[in-house]
């Protein structure tokens, strides 16, 4: 064991987006020594992809936005799967969240009056996303970014050692979490650079690994959404909700072939873009389901007039929530009434001058550009639904962000719940902030509570941890893993997609069961240096548990709602609302499901909607509890 | 208790011994401006030590205005500082115009690239051992491009009134207007679009503020002086080969190999 | 779908040599995706860092026809396939292997940079500012940290002993952003010259040439900075207010970085 970098912190953040940060900061400033895990370089992460904003209801556009109307929105874009806890919480927080960004140098676009300019999205009520230009996500990381530079700076000055207190481990990966009995005693993984193993001894560990879009063939994802903290957590112990909730972003890019699913951002649609199909006929208004006639426009007049006065107009349908716009498209292009590259036509070049375009939407006019050849402001881009966010994840305490196995945290798109089935643009940046500082200051809340009493991590775990990542260079024969991950990709694609069925999926999970066998003995080549082909032969482990829990859930879940449409059971349950799927692993390494009651929402939360709305979701029953709820409060 | 594992890498810079791998045509742009900065600079050299037919009523050429010394031509300027008949009155203001141009960020970057090679084009290894750029003298001195505006603004004033005598014929009535009244007008015009594009020029009258919202004159001043900064290539050489030719056609007129087409 | 002929620097430690390989290249694709491919059928281990392959990360910055480009927004179309088409690392950064570099010289140099330092007194939530006082900022923080720029600049391209004297125009670039930041407060003018190297730069412009996201690094950061320091250091009508009332309050570099 001679070949182990051994660290030891007091917590360890695996990941380096939005949320990792945040929790790292919250961390150190707590006075705890933290570790930043980066799969990639520090500052890469994925969260610099996002465009639209960060949703935040500062009330800078519409001083009658509140936190009440916006988790009112997120409940309603999560169809009322979410954990309501977490809605709340992340309704209530992300203003500060917001503020203290802008406190460590952010600099988003400003209203007149010099407040924070808020814009228009999907699915909320009021201009609510904190943005700058349509590169919010990168705003947020660089600052993020920056913050622990300056906090390495104060540790320069007092210690001597800028990463006396926080450090980042760029370019490492973590393959396994060890433990002592039920308890995290630290984290172990190889540095990219030099195929060194790493071990970090640690009694908290915070997952913020992002998502699981690598599994998908069309998805706007990056190279690292392998799904790792997913997995690490299952291996750990630790259970997963929701996995069936997968968002299809409805405009991601289809030409050319090589940039098919890059994300084209909302705020296209936001700022006053509409969808067309080959017949140039803004199909949205034929897709306005019932539970959201009420609020948007049945005209294109009305429609148009939103822009300008959206007190007496309502909003275009191109804005309902995405999950919404992505079966839509999907069907248009079914009927036949697609673009030639197979999507639909997504036109901002009509509906405002070339600078305002330019202005508003500057990466998006670069991307085409550059991408393909494409000038937004003259012609109409062609946009199709790309795999872009998972709103399942590990299972964790609202709070504090604890997973079930002590030690154990994880914020970002790789805890579950806040989202319910389907998340609202915006709420992804906001969700980073106030639960990677949650799970950050529940790390720093269970360190205390241990004391002196640290796990200590087993001599035979590190070994077998170390065997199996070395696997795949000790096989003979096996298969190139570039094509095992094109058959997931495509298995996962063509039978767990955006419309799913109960065959389909059977088919999925015996395609998966055949491709964990060959994965099983996977090979690498060369040696452990900078080696690609080792990191995906690693990656593919977990990529196709999270898979199997996917097509697991969806075949479970005989319902349509949010990101989990089936074409068998199209019709969205009552019942099945009140149903979280709760994955496990058992000891022989196979995946486990059960069914968990969702928490009920509390009587001054569930009180925001009308009875009119919540009939659409909730049982009789719950209907009837509602109602005493409401009489209650009168009668007091 | 940090154990070195595999070895660590060797860290250097890869090898590659080609200068460049760049396959296109790197040469020809440092070539095109180095040979227009050399043709300029020879002509201009030799027009200002020539001493001779720099003035024709109304006209006088840029490389000799203002003209400040007693053995100006008759006519030509203010002349009232002591001088000999030898020595060309050039000599005493050359060097504003000319300090203007060297110290311009963007002659700078011009020269350096063609000239110095320092580099000769972005991605090709310069033949330089050593650099310290302008960190030291005689480089260091770039940094007074700022006075060298100030100056410049005076004298821009100067051909600017150069250009308006030039309605006159060579009587000194007003109401005259021939090619070389045209020839100047140009010259002023570009003169001053050059001097207001410059970066020292947008810094002062703006660019060095922090909040732009405080002082609304300003900030408007800035953001039209941003516009034409964004062309100050192009106007630094239309207005270099410019005063090139505005010398030339009074040199051609005073000499009287042409004469001067007269409007009104 | 065509062949095209590729030449990739393969090796480690220094030491390497352009190896030749035919590879598949179909409409629309880039360069990434060509070395994708390569890496699929008949390379696995080459070496190639990328993230997000939409031009938004930064990561798979390398020289292309040496040219310094991000692969992944480099098509294939634009390039002369009748030519083989050199893929090489980064030529001033020390390499990892094949087109993998060790880029920590960038993390050093932003370390040393006072951070964001605004009045003590604004709380969280009360910072007012005007879009006109933040887009100048604004247009330096679209930088995606690509390193594109320090690379190709040959101050420390063509002379590796300057990398101690200079952070490079991303981080002078870093240091206008917060001279222009509207809320800010530190003045780091002084150190900008002596700590950071400005002087260096002789505005030769190859970084905003190459800068994949068209900052303006030297109109608008390298130049103005330059400008903001003559007033600092080379302005003797300064310098002589400076002997008369208020000495300038120089921000330092951050010790110990």
């Amino acid at each position: 064991m001679s070949d182990i970098q051994r660290h030891s912190y007091d917590v360890v953040v695996i990941g380096a987006g939005g949320a990792g940060l945040r929790a790292a900061i919250e961390a150190r400033q707590q006075g705890k020594r933290t570790a930043i895990i980066s799969k990639s370089l520090f500052g890469k992460a994925h969260t610099v992809m996002a465009e639209g904003g960060a949703a935040a209801s500062m009330g800078n556009a519409n001083p009658n936005d509140n936190w009440q109307v916006h988790f009112r929105d997120t409940i309603r874009g999560g169809k009322f799967m979410n954990n309501p806890r977490m809605a709340e919480l992340h309704a209530v927080e992300a203003p500060d969240r917001v503020y203290e960004l802008e406190a460590w140098g952010a600099l988003f676009d400003r209203t007149k009056d010099g407040k924070i300019s808020q814009r228009n999205f999907g699915g909320h009520e009021y201009p609510r996303l904190a943005h700058v230009g349509d590169r919010t996500g990168l705003e947020m990381i660089r600052t993020l970014q920056q913050r622990v530079v300056q906090l390495q700076q104060a540790d320069a000055e007092e210690h001597g050692d800028p990463e006396a207190m926080i450090k980042v481990f760029a370019e490492t990966t973590i393959t396994e979490l060890l433990k002592d009995g039920e308890k995290i005693a630290g984290a172990f993984g190889y540095i990219r650079e030099t195929g060194a193993f790493v071990l970090f001894e640690t009694p908290a560990v915070v997952l913020a690994t992002g998502g699981i879009g690598k599994s998908f063939k069309v998805t706007s994802n990056s190279w690292e959404y392998t799904g790792d903290g997913h997995a690490l957590a299952l291996r750990a112990g630790g259970t997963l909700l929701n996995m069936e909730f997968v968002q299809f972003h409805p405009t991601g890019m289809v030409w050319p072939p090589s940039v098919k699913g890059i994300l084209v951002t909302e705020s296209v649609r936001g700022d006053g873009g509409v969808l067309r199909n080959s017949e140039g006929k803004r199909f949205m208004f034929d897709y306005v389901p019932d539970v959201f006639r009420k609020q948007y426009a049945e005209t294109e007049e009305e429609a148009d007039g939103w822009y300008a006065d959206p007190e007496n107009n309502r909003r275009p349908p191109e804005l309902l929530p995405r999950d919404e716009v992505a079966r839509s498209i999907n069907s248009e292009v079914k009927a036949g009434r697609g673009s030639p590259a197979g999507g639909v036509f997504l036109d901002i070049s009509t509906r405002m001058p070339a600078e305002e375009i330019i202005r508003r939407l500057p990466s998006m006019h670069h991307q085409f550009k550059e991408l393909a050849d494409v000038d937004i402001t003259k012609e109409p881009m062609e946009v199709g639904p790309t795999c872009h966010y998972v709103m399942g994840g590990v299972e964790v305490d609202a709070d504090t962000g604890a997973a079930l196995v002590p030690g154990l945290f994880a914020a970002g798109e790789v805890a579950g719940g806040m989202h319910g089935s389907n998340r609202l643009g915006g709420n992804s940046l906001s969700d980073l902030l106030v639960f990677g500082r949650r799970a950050g200051l529940g790390a720093v809340e269970y360190l205390d509570s241990l004391g002196d009493a640290r796990p200590a991590v087993a001599d035979a775990d590190l070994e077998s941890a170390q065997a199996e990542a070395l696997a795949p260079f000790e096989r003979e024969t096996g298969e190139n893993p570039y094509a095992l991950h094109q058959e997931l990709q495509q298995t996962m694609n063509d039978l767990v997609g955006i419309i799913r069925k109960a065959s389909e999926m059977e088919q999925a999970l015996e395609a998966l069961a055949k491709l964990k066998e060959r994965v099983a003995s996977v090979t690498a080549e060369g040696g452990r240096a900078y080696n690609p082909g080792w990191h995906l032969a690693l990656d593919l482990r977990n990529m196709l548990i999270v898979s199997e829990c996917i097509a697991k859930a969806a075949l479970e879940r005989e319902e349509s709602r949010g990101g989990h449409t089936r074409d068998d059971y199209p019709e969205m349950s009552a019942e099945w609302r009140k149903v979280n799927l709760v994955l496990g692993m058992n000891d022989k390494g196979a995946v486990t499901l059960r069914r968990q009651d969702l928490d009920t929402m509390r009587g001054d939360l569930v009180t925001l909607f009308e009875d009119d709305e919540l009939k659409k979701y909730l049982t009789d029953e719950e209907q009837s509890a509602v109602q005493r709820i409401r009489e209650t409060e009168k009668g007091e | 208790m940090t154990q070195t594992p595999l070895e660590p890498p060797r860290l250097e810079r890869a090898e590659i011994g080609a200068r460049t791998l760049r396959t296109d045509n790197w040469r020809r742009q440092p070539m095109i401006n180095g040979a227009i900065l050399l043709v300029f600079v020879v002509y201009a050299t030799w027009a200002i030590l020539v001493n001779e037919n720099y003035f024709v009523e109304p006209y006088i050429s840029p490389f000799y205005s203002p003209c400040l010394v007693t053995t100006c031509a008759e006519g030509a300027g203010w002349q009232f500082v002591p001088w000999v008949a030898w020595l060309t009155p050039s000599i005493l203001i050359i060097g504003v115009p000319m300090g203007f141009r060297m110290t311009c960020y963007y002659y700078r970057k011009a020269y350096y690239r063609s000239i110095w090679q320092s580099p000769t084009a972005c991605g090709v290894k310069e033949p330089h051992k050593k650099y310290t750029g302008e960190t030291r003298f005689p480089l260091i001195i770039q940094n007074v491009h700022r006075y060298f505006f100030w100056v410049a603004t005076l004298f821009n004033i100067i051909l600017t009134w150069d250009a308006i005598i030039a309605f006159r014929d060579h009587e000194g009535n007003w109401g005259h207007m021939g090619l070389g009244t045209l020839v100047l007008l140009i010259n002023a015009v570009l003169l001053w679009a050059y001097s207001l594009s410059c970066h020292a020029c947008r810094h002062t009258f703006g660019g060095r503020l922090k909040h732009f919202s405080k002082a609304p004159v300003r900030y408007w001043m800035w953001t039209q002086i941003t516009r034409l900064n964004a062309k100050h290539m192009e106007i630094a050489w239309v207005s270099l080969v410019w005063v090139g030719l505005t010398d030339l056609y009074i040199r051609l007129v005073a000499s009287g190999t042409i004469t001067d087409i007269r409007f009104f | 779908m065509s062949k095209a002929k590729f030449r990739v620097w393969r090796g480690d430690a220094g030491e390497g040599e352009l190896v030749d390989y035919t590879v598949e290249v179909n409409e629309g694709e880039v360069v990434l995706d060509v070395l994708h491919r390569l890496q699929a059928t008949q390379t696995p281990d080459l070496a190639v860092r990328w993230n997000c392959k939409a031009g938004k990360c930064g990561s798979c910055s390398m020289e292309i026809n040496g040219r310094p480009r991000l692969a992944c927004m480099t098509r294939m179309s634009t390039l002369d396939q009748s030519e083989p088409i050199a893929v090489t690392p980064l030529r001033t950064f020390p390499v990892i292997r094949d087109l993998v570099c060790d880029v920590s010289y960038n993390y050093v140099k932003a370390r040393q940079i006072p951070s964001f330092t605004p009045d003590p007194s604004v709380k969280p939530g009360e910072f007012r500012m005007q879009q006109e006082d933040v887009q100048r900022s604004q247009e330096f923080r679209r930088c995606i940290e690509c390193y594109l720029c320090q690379n190709v600049c040959h101050v420390i391209r063509d002379h590796e002993e300057n990398k101690e004297a200079f952070s490079g125009p991303r981080f002078l670039m870093r240091v206008a952003e917060l001279e222009m930041h509207p809320a800010d407060t530190a003045d780091r003018r002084l150190a900008a010259q002596e700590d950071y190297g400005l002087g260096y730069c002789n505005i030769t412009k190859c970084c905003t040439e190459v800068c994949p996201e068209h900052i303006k690094i030297t109109d608008n950061a390298l130049i103005p900075m330059k400008e903001r320091v003559a007033t600092r250091k080379y302005d003797p009508l300064v310098w002589l207010g400076s002997k008369i009332g208020r000495r300038p309050a120089d921000t330092p570099k951050v010790p110990n970085t």
